[in-house]
């Protein structure tokens, strides 16, 4: 089946066949392979994209369904050559340590100051619940997306 | 993990949906969501010859208020539940239980309709429209058929409208017919009531270790007219339990009569041991939920 879509701001045709789940579309298919592959299992949210804005786990979507829809990956976090301002806290605050979780947790984080401005700790943490980090790195990774949230919004 | 090879239908139209599910019924799964029937496709449990996707028909998205019941479309997300500012004002224990589905990630694509379609005997939804006295409607094409060349047509199809104690048949198992489409579930409004879902699960998104969705509403005089009681995870399939809403139904409210609701709860239910737990702590959970729920209800509906 042929699709076309924008990633990351450029709009792509492709051929895909239905089975095809949209992590591996991206990552074999497009070659863009900062989205990762945890559990294959709905459950560890490591590959997280945006879809017309909106986070995703891409191991539990079928590439077809993205036809004529808008995808964000971490490749598509910085702009214009400079980090995203997510990208610039997650390195201030060391909030990654193995890095496996980071490109999810990036773009959760990012979404998140986009709707709200100032979050709290709790916060935070609601908005990555569904997004594991096994290196235990959550303090960090908390603290970057609040440094980020204030970077942007003052 | 990969599914099995299948074809990929996108109707733009109900009509359509309607079209290819009379032409090719039992062959076919819908995808709304896909956050249960995904997974499943992938573990090849489910390998449907053709999934019809209808993310992209209009108008199916609304949770709002409709001729005395509160309904909610096939494709209202899980997120849109948690949202939902007519959930906030309508429904306690539909607004108590939305924030607990899942995670927020499967929240953004599953839909409460197609938990409920889906009917795993772990799912929370489910529980939720017990308590709460849900109905699911289900469409098909109307169509005439010939039972046989030259009999009379027989005119099938249209819409029906299922009780949801009724709907829910077995574990994975509805009375949804092949050829129908579960477009949305209509959730009885109240006058004066409230509701609770108490979940515990070991991590977020994880099954529940033990649910229990509780509904009351009361008459003027303060005096139980409707309470329903369901238990998730403790049972083989979402478990209704009729015998603890009949002691509540008729009586004002205590704590006294909350604790008898619980017991009978917990005799009701069968939990199994399993890496969540043993099954009697499973059963006393029940018991304190039931009694937590109730109180929770009670004072939304006074509140």
């Amino acid at each position: 089946m042929r699709i076309t879509f924008t990633i990351n701001g450029v709009e792509r045709t492709e051929d895909v066949e239905p089975r095809r789940l949209l992590v591996d579309f991206i990552r074999y298919q497009l070659a863009l392979t900062g989205t990762h592959i945890g559990c294959d299992t709905t459950s560890c949210g490591v590959c997280t994209v945006l879809v017309d804005g909106i986070p995703i786990k891409s191991c539990t979507m079928f590439a077809v369904q993205v036809d004529g829809r808008t995808i964000k990956t971490v490749e598509g976090l910085k702009e214009n050559g400079q980090l995203h301002p997510i990208q610039a806290a997650f390195k201030e605050e060391h909030g990654l340590q193995c890095g496996y979780c980071t490109p999810a947790m990036m773009l959760v984080g990012s979404k998140l100051i986009e709707e709200n401005p100032n979050p709290t700790a709790d916060e935070v943490r609601w908005a990555i619940s569904g997004n594991l980090c096994r290196c235990t790195g959550y303090v960090n990774i908390v603290k970057a997306i609040q440094s980020a949230a204030a970077a942007t919004n003052g | 993990m990969y599914p099995r090879p299948f074809d990929y239908l996108v109707p733009s139209t109900k009509e359509e949906a309607l079209d290819i599910l009379a032409e090719r019924g039992d062959e076919v799964k819908i995808l709304a969501g896909g956050q249960s029937l995904i997974p499943m496709m992938k573990l090849r449990f489910a390998s449907p010859a053709t999934l019809v996707d209808i993310n992209r028909l209009p108008n199916l998205n609304a949770i709002e208020i409709q001729n005395g019941h509160v309904r909610i479309q096939a494709l209202a997300r899980h997120a849109d539940v948690v949202r939902s500012e007519v959930v906030k004002a309508e429904n306690a224990a539909i607004a108590s239980a939305a924030p607990w589905i899942a995670d927020p990630l499967v929240r953004n694509l599953g839909t409460l309709c197609g938990s409920v379609a889906h009917h795993d005997p772990e799912g929370d939804w489910a529980s939720v429209m017990l308590a709460v006295g849900a109905e699911v409607v289900a469409e098909s094409r109307e169509r005439s058929v010939q039972s046989h060349p030259g009999s009379d047509a027989q005119h099938v199809g249209g819409t029906r409208v299922i009780p949801i104690e009724d709907f829910l048949v077995d574990m994975f198992a509805t009375a949804l017919h092949p050829t129908e489409l579960l477009t949305e579930v209509r959730i009885p409004r109240y006058a004066r009531g409230g509701g609770d879902y108490q979940k515990l699960e070991r991590k977020i998104g994880d099954y529940a270790t033990v649910g229990v969705a509780t509904h009351l509403e009361l008459d003027d005089a303060g005096v139980i007219t409707r309470a329903g009681i369901a238990l998730t995870s403790v049972y083989y399939r979402n478990l209704k339990v009729p015998e603890a809403e009949a002691v509540l139904v008729g009586n004002a409210p205590s704590e006294g009569l909350f604790a008898e609701a619980a017991q009978i709860a917990k005799a009701a239910c069968d939990p199994t041991d399993d890496v969540r737990g043993s099954a009697a702590y499973k059963r006393d959970i029940v018991r304190v939920f039931v009694e937590r729920g109730l109180a929770n209800s009670l004072a939304k509906a006074q509140g």
